[in-house]
């Protein structure tokens, strides 16, 4: 393993952490955007390079903004009441049990103590050809879900009040 | 230890960590947050297996987590267009005071 | 001889990184790039504050600064020193850490970004596949930038110029990313350093390059409108509109932040500009063949001081929007002709060369132009103002 994934992983936890535990939620959605970057990075050091970009472009550029905006959008009382819910002790119970389900799942496994094989090519222009012949249903999908999710969420988030006059 | 488990250990650690923030906090955004991260979680799951697996050239991992992105994408949209919605029925994004349904 | 010019400074890197170890050559070679690129654009970034101070000035009818060096051209240097020496305030509700740490994230992916732009043959930092997906991604990150710049300072003026900046940002960033989309579609690549490439044929006198193609022509003027909104610019300063808020998002800054903010938006604007030169404007290209002898950086650079200049034109000659004429011109009328324009972009592709390709897809260009001009602006539209809180 080369030194730059451990500094990444560690980079990721931890602002996955400090995003999931802080009491400021603006904090929360910039250290979301760390652990996006950081994600980012690992994918390309993963070789795939247009999904790595892709997840700055739509994650760092579009979903954090939107996050903030909610943020502000919304006022918050985090500051004055209990942090979590009263699901508290059995989340973080669940959370436990899954983590250690998938290290003994991932420990157990033949497949996952193979090492790095060559890079592969997976140029833009490949991925535009798959795209365009063999998931050209699953990408008509997506841009019908992408243009509903865009229509359904102005209309969800529409003031239909009318203005005082 | 080996190279693919430990990108499946770091995407493992990201999805129990989501799943925490998603249960156990109050605040309407944090949770999906959460719920963001998991999926983030499961993206990196399809890019390790792409490029640890028999056949890269079949681009699957890559293409998948192309279109998890785009989901993803659009399930932020339409959960924080939610969340300002009810914020605006009950003035608060506190998960244990929305529970108008419950019996 | 002008191969030797023109790869000048490609030989003098190779030569410099010669002189190193064999194993630190690939970090050398690095910091090498980086270090001229940083030199160059900072430099300019010093001459192009006093040149649009002095055209600003003379468009307004005086003089502009001219104290300091020859006609004044030493003025960012007592600029320089100024903010350098002056106090670094922090405002004492700030939230300290985002508050310092907002315009190195403004300045770093700004000065990302300019890893995989082309400025001359053999010229690029990173010759990367998705090389315009990797300009728009570290575009997009700036907006975060702006937002924590706004949300620390705990004022209301900065807050509200973080939200219009924000806003104008994500609204101007899909015309942007749909015109420039238009040159992937007929380039077939997304590397910069491809897209120049298939732009450096000649068809008799006149370059082949993207602008001089009716969706080329439509996508570079929706490129450049978008980009002024991008990085800010006259008629699109809302964000920072001194009359109404004052300095929008940075006005809680000063001394070398504030500096930082300035560098930031002056190489934001440098950046998006040298990317419609590589986009439209045929890269490092000679404008015709009997000018090649002519290095391919001269030719970036011009170019690129062209469109700072066109810029600063801009800046002297239109007023400032309105918040909703922002948003209705970037929603009614840059989205549809963009849209439009890639239908155009696809037809260039299908239909065979001559006349009649010519025609269809200039009347594509101008008709809803046209149409969309006609139904914005037409008086009868004009109805009285509504105020919806003012009353």
């Amino acid at each position: 393993m080369p030194p730059s994934f451990y500094i990444l992983a560690a980079l990721t936890i931890a602002a996955t952490a400090a995003a999931l535990s802080l009491r400021n939620l603006v904090h929360c959605a910039l250290a979301l955007s760390v652990a996006f970057i950081g994600l980012a990075a690992v994918y390309l050091q993963l070789d795939a390079q247009f999904v790595g970009l892709a997840q700055i472009l739509v994650y760092v550029g579009a979903v954090s903004i939107l996050v903030v905006f909610a943020i502000l959008l919304t006022r918050n009382d985090e500051a004055t009441k209990p942090l979590v819910s009263r699901f508290s002790v059995a989340g973080a119970a669940t959370a436990l049990v899954v983590l250690g389900v998938l290290t003994w799942a991932i420990d157990k496994s033949e497949f996952t103590h193979r090492k790095l094989p060559p890079a592969p090519a997976a140029t833009v222009r490949q991925i535009g050809d798959a795209l365009m012949t063999h998931y050209v249903l699953a990408l008509e999908v997506i841009a019908l879900l992408l243009t509903a999710a865009l229509i359904g969420a102005v209309i969800i988030a529409m003031h239909n009040e009318e203005p005082k006059s | 230890m080996s190279s693919l488990s430990s990108y499946l250990l770091l995407s493992a650690f990201l999805f129990a960590l989501g799943l925490a923030g998603a249960i156990t906090r109050r605040n309407a955004i944090i949770v999906l947050i959460g719920v963001e991260l998991m999926l983030n979680a499961a993206n990196l799951n399809f890019i390790a297996f792409w490029r640890f697996g028999d056949h890269p050239e079949a681009l699957t991992g890559i293409l998948f987590a192309i279109f998890s992105i785009g989901v993803a994408a659009a399930e932020a949209a339409v959960g924080l267009a939610l969340i300002i919605a009810i914020y605006r029925q009950y003035k608060t994004t506190n998960l244990d005071r929305i529970d108008s349904m419950k019996g | 001889m002008t191969d030797a010019i023109d790869q000048i400074f490609v030989n003098l890197k190779h030569w410099l990184v010669g002189w190193c170890p064999a194993d630190l050559q690939p970090l050398a070679s690095i910091i090498l790039s980086v270090a001229m690129v940083i030199g160059v654009f900072a430099g300019l970034f010093a001459v192009v504050t006093v040149i649009e101070r002095k055209g600003l000035g003379r468009i307004q009818n005086r003089y502009g600064p001219n104290r300091v060096g020859p006609f004044g051209f030493l003025q960012f240097a007592a600029d320089g020193i100024k903010t350098l020496t002056k106090e670094d305030i922090v405002p004492r509700a700030a939230d300290r850490v985002v508050h310092y740490l907002a315009p190195l994230a403004l300045v770093m992916p700004v000065f990302a970004a300019y890893a995989v732009l082309p400025f001359g043959r053999n010229m690029t930092l990173t010759e990367l596949d998705g090389g315009l997906l990797f300009f728009f991604a570290m575009g997009a990150s700036t907006e975060l930038a702006v937002f924590m710049a706004g949300w620390s300072s705990r004022n209301k003026y900065a807050l509200f110029g973080a939200m219009r900046a924000i806003a104008q940002m994500i609204s101007y960033e899909i015309p942007l990313i749909l015109s420039a989309i238009t040159v992937v579609m007929l380039t077939g690549s997304l590397s910069l350093v491809k897209i120049v490439a298939v732009q450096g044929t000649y068809a008799g006198w006149l370059p082949d390059w993207n602008v001089f193609t009716p969706w080329g022509f439509a996508g570079f003027v929706l490129f450049m409108i978008a980009a002024a909104a991008e990085s800010n610019r006259s008629p699109f300063d809302l964000p920072e509109g001194e009359s109404e808020i004052i300095a929008g998002y940075y006005i809680e800054y000063s001394g070398f932040k504030f500096a930082l903010f300035f560098l930031g938006e002056y190489l934001g604007m440098f950046a998006i500009s040298g990317l419609a030169i590589t986009l439209f404007l045929g890269g490092w290209h000679a404008p015709a063949v009997w000018l090649t002898w002519v290095p391919s950086y001269v030719w970036f650079m011009a170019k690129l001081m062209a469109l700072i200049l066109l810029f600063i034109w801009v800046r002297g000659t239109l007023p400032r929007l309105r918040q909703d004429q922002l948003m209705n011109f970037a929603w009614k009328f840059m989205l549809p002709l963009a849209l439009i324009n890639l239908l155009t972009a696809g037809l260039w592709h299908f239909i065979p060369p001559g006349g009649v390709r010519w025609f269809i897809c200039s009347a594509l260009v101008v008709g809803p132009y046209l149409m969309l001009g006609q139904g914005l602006t037409s008086p009868d539209k004009a109805t009285k103002r509504v105020y919806r809180f003012a009353d």
